[in-house]
C-alpha cells in the first residue's frame, strides 16, 4: 500500500513541475485537476480500514477537483478567448528549475522537521511543502488572472496533502464544507475573470493597477 | 435558539433569492437583522450561557462579539434599505442575498469551538463579502474584488495550514490529533512547542489577512475604498472583529500551554507595524474612503498590540474591539453619505460639506474625533487604558511608539477630515440627486450615541460581559 501512495506522491511532484513548465493554459487546467484526482484517491489508500465517511469525502473530492472545477475552468478560458500565458513574469524554464529547487529543498528540510512517530509516509510532508511552494511560485510569478487561480489551486492540494495526516481531526463537516468553499470560491473567481475579461479587455493583471498610493 | 440564530440569516438569504421585487427585497435586511437581534440580546443577557455541542458553543468571547455584531448589522440593515433605495435601478437580488448569508457566517464564527468549523465560516464571509464590494461595477471595483478575493484565499489558506500544523502538534504529542477548542485546551501544555509555534505564526499571517494588518493589508484600501459605505462597516466592523476573534482563539491556546511569552513580542511588534504603516499611509491622504481604511489598520494594530501586552491589557482590548467596530459605523456610514452627495471620494473635490450635508458632515467629524481617541468618546477609555496597561507592564519603548504613532494619525486624519468638512463648496463642485434622509442619518447618529454611552459609562450588563470575556481569555499554564 506505502508504494503504490509513494508512487502517488510522485507522480504529484511531477506534475508541479509539468504546471510550471507549461504556457498552454487548457494543459495547465488539465495538470492540475488530475493533481486533484491522484489527491482523493489517497485516502482510499493510505488508510486500512477505511470508514464510510472519508471514503464519502474523498469521492467527492475527485469529482470535484478533477471534474467539475476542471470543467468551470475550463469554460471560462473559452469564454474569454485566451489560450496561453504569453509573458510570464519569470521564463517557463526558469520557473521549472525554480520549482525542482524547492521541491528539493522540502525533501531536505522536511528530514529535519520534528515528525510523529510512528508510519507517516515519508514523502507526505515534503511533498506537501513542495507543492505548497509551487502553488506560490504560481500565484506570483504568472500574471494572467486565470494562471494565479490556478496556482491557488495547487496551493490548496498542497494542504490537502498534510491534512492527509490528520484524517481524524477533521470530522466530515468541515471536510466537506472545506471542498464546498473551495467550489465556491472557484465559480466566483470565473465570475470574476469574466467580467475582469468584459471591463478591461484582458486578463492581465496588470491592468489591475488604478488604486494605489 | 442557536439553531435559529444560524438559520434566520440563511432562510432570509434563500427568501432574497426569491422574492421578485427590487423594491421590497432590502426590507428583508431589517426583518432578519431585527430577530437576530432580538434572540442574540435573549442568548447573551437572559439565560446562562448554554453550551449545545462541544463544537458549536457560545462562549464569553464569542458573546461579546456576536453583541457587536448584531448590534452593528441591525443599525447598518437600515441605512442599507435607504441606499438600496437610492440605487433602485440596480439588480440588488445577490447583494442582499450575500449580505444575508454574511451575518449568518459571521454567528457561525462567533458560536463555533472547533477550529475547523471557524475556519470554514471565515472563508465562507469571504466569499459572501466578493460580491458586496463589487456592487458598484466599476473597473475600480472589479480590481477591488480582485485584489480582495485573492489575497483573502492565499491568507485563509495559510490560516489553513496552521489550523492543521496545530492538529498535528496534537498528534506529535502522542495525543488523538484534535481541532476542538477544549480538548486542545486541556491538552495545551502537552502540545509539540515547534507546531503549536508554527501554527501559531501562520494562524496569525493568515487570519491577520483578513484583519488587515500591515504588511498584509494592501486589499483593505482598495476594498474599502470600491465597496458602499455600509458594506464597508460591516467589513470594517464585524467581518475583522470575527478575524480576530480567530487569533483569540489560538491566543488562548498558546497563553494556555505557557508560551505567551513566545508570542507576545510578535503580536507587539505586528500592532505597532500596523500603526506604523496606517500612519505613512494617512498622512496627505487625498481620499477619504481610502483614510477610513487606514484607520481600520491602526486599529486592528492596536487591538493586536493590546492582546501582545497580556492579561493586564485585555479588558480594554476587548472594550476597544466594541468602541471600534461602533465608531467605524458611524465613519463609514456618513462618509458614505458625503460620497453620494458628491459623488466622489478625493478631499480635493469634496469641501464644505458642512453645509451641504450639515448632520452627515458632522458626524463625519465627531466620528473622527471619537476615533482618534479624543474625550468623552468610547475609543479614548480603551486606548488610555491599553496604554496605562502597557506602561504598568515595562513596555516603555512600545509605549512610546503607540502614543507617538496615535498622534501622527490624529494629525494626518485631521488635515484630510478637517479639508472634507470645512471651507467653502467649490462652485463647480459635482452634485447628485441624494438628499439626506432618516434611513441614512438615522443610523449613524445612533451609532454615535453608542459610542458615547460608552465612552461616559459603560453600561452594566456589558461591563460584565467584558469582564466574563477577560477572565476567560486569561488563562494560566
Amino acid at each position: 500500500m506505502n508504494t503504490w501512495f509513494n508512487t502517488l506522491l510522485v507522480l504529484v511532484l511531477a506534475l508541479n513541475l509539468f504546471a510550471l513548465g507549461t504556457s498552454r493554459l487548457v494543459t495547465m487546467i488539465k495538470i492540475v485537476s488530475l493533481q486533484g484526482l491522484l489527491l482523493g484517491l489517497m485516502p482510499l489508500l493510505i488508510e486500512d480500514h477505511l470508514a464510510v465517511t472519508s471514503a464519502l469525502a474523498s469521492i467527492l473530492a475527485i469529482f470535484l477537483k478533477g471534474m467539475i472545477i476542471p470543467s468551470m475552468l475550463l469554460r471560462a478560458i473559452r469564454d474569454v478567448h485566451i489560450k496561453r500565458e504569453i509573458e510570464p513574469l519569470i521564463g517557463l524554464l526558469p520557473s521549472m528549475l525554480l520549482g525542482a529547487l524547492v521541491t528539493g529543498f522540502a525533501l531536505l528540510f522536511a528530514s529535519s522537521l520534528p515528525l510523529a512517530e510512528g508510519d507517516t509516509p515519508p514523502l507526505l510532508v515534503p511533498a506537501s511543502l513542495a507543492t505548497i511552494f509551487c502553488g506560490f511560485i504560481l500565484l506570483t510569478m504568472r500574471l494572467k488572472a486565470i494562471t494565479q487561480v490556478m496556482g491557488y489551486l495547487v496551493l490548496e492540494n498542497g494542504i490537502y496533502i498534510f491534512g492527509l495526516l490528520l484524517v481524524e481531526a477533521m470530522p466530515l463537516v468541515v471536510e466537506l464544507g472545506v471542498l464546498l468553499d473551495l467550489f465556491v470560491a472557484i465559480f466566483v473567481v470565473c465570475i470574476m475573470v469574466n467580467h475582469i475579461n468584459k471591463t478591461f479587455s484582458s486578463l492581465d493583471t496588470r491592468l489591475l493597477t488604478s488604486l494605489k498610493e | 435558539m442557536t439553531l435559529a440564530l444560524l438559520a434566520v440569516p440563511l432562510v432570509a438569504a434563500l427568501l432574497a433569492l426569491a422574492i421578485p421585487s427590487n423594491r421590497w427585497r432590502p426590507w428583508l435586511i431589517p426583518v432578519a437583522a431585527g430577530l437576530h437581534f432580538g434572540m442574540t440580546l435573549i442568548t447573551v443577557f437572559a439565560g446562562q450561557p448554554k453550551f449545545p455541542t462541544a463544537w458549536i458553543s457560545l462562549d464569553p468571547a464569542g458573546q461579546l462579539v456576536l453583541l457587536l455584531i448584531s448590534t452593528l448589522y441591525l443599525v447598518t440593515s437600515f441605512y442599507m434599505t435607504g441606499y438600496l433605495r437610492y440605487h433602485a435601478q440596480r439588480q440588488n437580488r445577490v447583494f442582499v442575498s450575500c449580505l444575508l448569508c454574511l451575518l449568518g457566517t459571521m454567528t457561525l464564527i462567533t458560536w463555533a469551538r472547533h477550529l475547523g468549523i471557524m475556519w470554514v465560516a471565515i472563508e465562507t464571509t469571504a466569499l459572501c463579502t466578493g460580491p458586496l464590494i463589487f456592487f458598484n461595477k466599476t473597473p475600480q471595483s472589479i480590481e477591488a474584488t480582485w485584489k480582495y478575493l485573492l489575497i483573502g484565499f492565499v491568507g485563509i489558506a495559510l490560516a489553513l495550514l496552521g489550523t492543521l500544523f496545530l492538529a498535528y502538534s496534537s498528534l506529535h504529542a502522542g495525543l488523538e490529533p484534535t481541532l476542538a477548542l477544549d480538548e486542545l485546551l486541556l491538552h495545551a501544555p502537552q502540545l509539540s512547542k515547534p507546531w503549536l509555534h508554527s501554527a501559531f505564526v501562520l494562524m496569525l499571517v493568515g487570519y491577520g489577512t483578513k484583519m488587515g494588518l500591515a504588511p498584509m493589508h494592501t486589499w483593505k484600501p482598495d476594498a474599502y475604498g470600491a465597496a458602499p459605505g455600509a458594506v464597508g462597516t460591516l467589513l470594517a466592523g464585524g467581518v475583522t472583529s470575527c478575524a480576530f476573534l480567530c487569533i483569540l482563539r489560538i491566543y488562548q491556546i498558546c497563553c494556555a500551554s505557557g508560551d505567551f511569552a513566545f508570542i507576545s513580542p510578535m503580536l507587539i511588534f505586528m500592532g505597532l507595524l500596523s500603526m506604523a504603516v496606517a500612519g505613512v499611509f494617512m498622512v496627505g491622504q487625498q481620499d477619504y474612503k481610502r483614510m477610513l481604511a487606514y484607520s481600520s489598520v491602526e486599529h486592528m494594530g492596536i487591538l493586536i498590540l493590546g492582546l501582545g501586552l497580556g492579561a493586564p491589557a485585555l479588558f480594554a482590548t476587548l472594550l476597544h474591539l466594541i468602541n471600534n467596530g461602533l465608531t467605524k459605523g458611524v465613519l463609514f456610514l456618513s462618509a458614505g453619505n458625503i460620497h453620494r452627495s458628491f459623488g466622489s471620494t478625493r478631499s480635493t473635490v469634496v469641501r464644505g460639506a458642512l453645509h451641504r450635508l450639515p448632520v452627515s458632515a458632522g458626524l463625519f467629524l465627531a466620528g473622527f474625533l471619537a476615533i482618534t481617541g479624543s474625550p468623552p468618546f468610547g475609543p479614548f477609555i480603551s486606548e488610555f487604558s491599553i496604554l496605562k496597561a502597557g506602561f504598568e507592564s515595562g513596555h516603555f519603548v512600545a509605549s512610546g511608539l503607540f502614543l507617538l504613532f496615535l498622534l501622527v494619525i490624529f494629525i494626518g486624519m485631521g488635515a484630510t477630515v478637517l479639508q472634507v468638512v470645512q471651507g467653502q463648496e467649490p462652485e463647480d463642485a459635482p452634485r447628485t440627486a441624494y438628499r439626506e434622509g432618516v434611513l441614512t442619518i438615522a443610523p449613524p447618529l445612533l451609532l454615535l450615541g453608542l459610542v458615547l454611552v460608552m465612552g461616559v459609562y459603560i453600561p452594566e450588563p456589558v461591563k460584565v460581559l467584558l469582564q466574563n470575556a477577560a477572565v476567560f481569555l486569561e488563562v494560566r499554564p
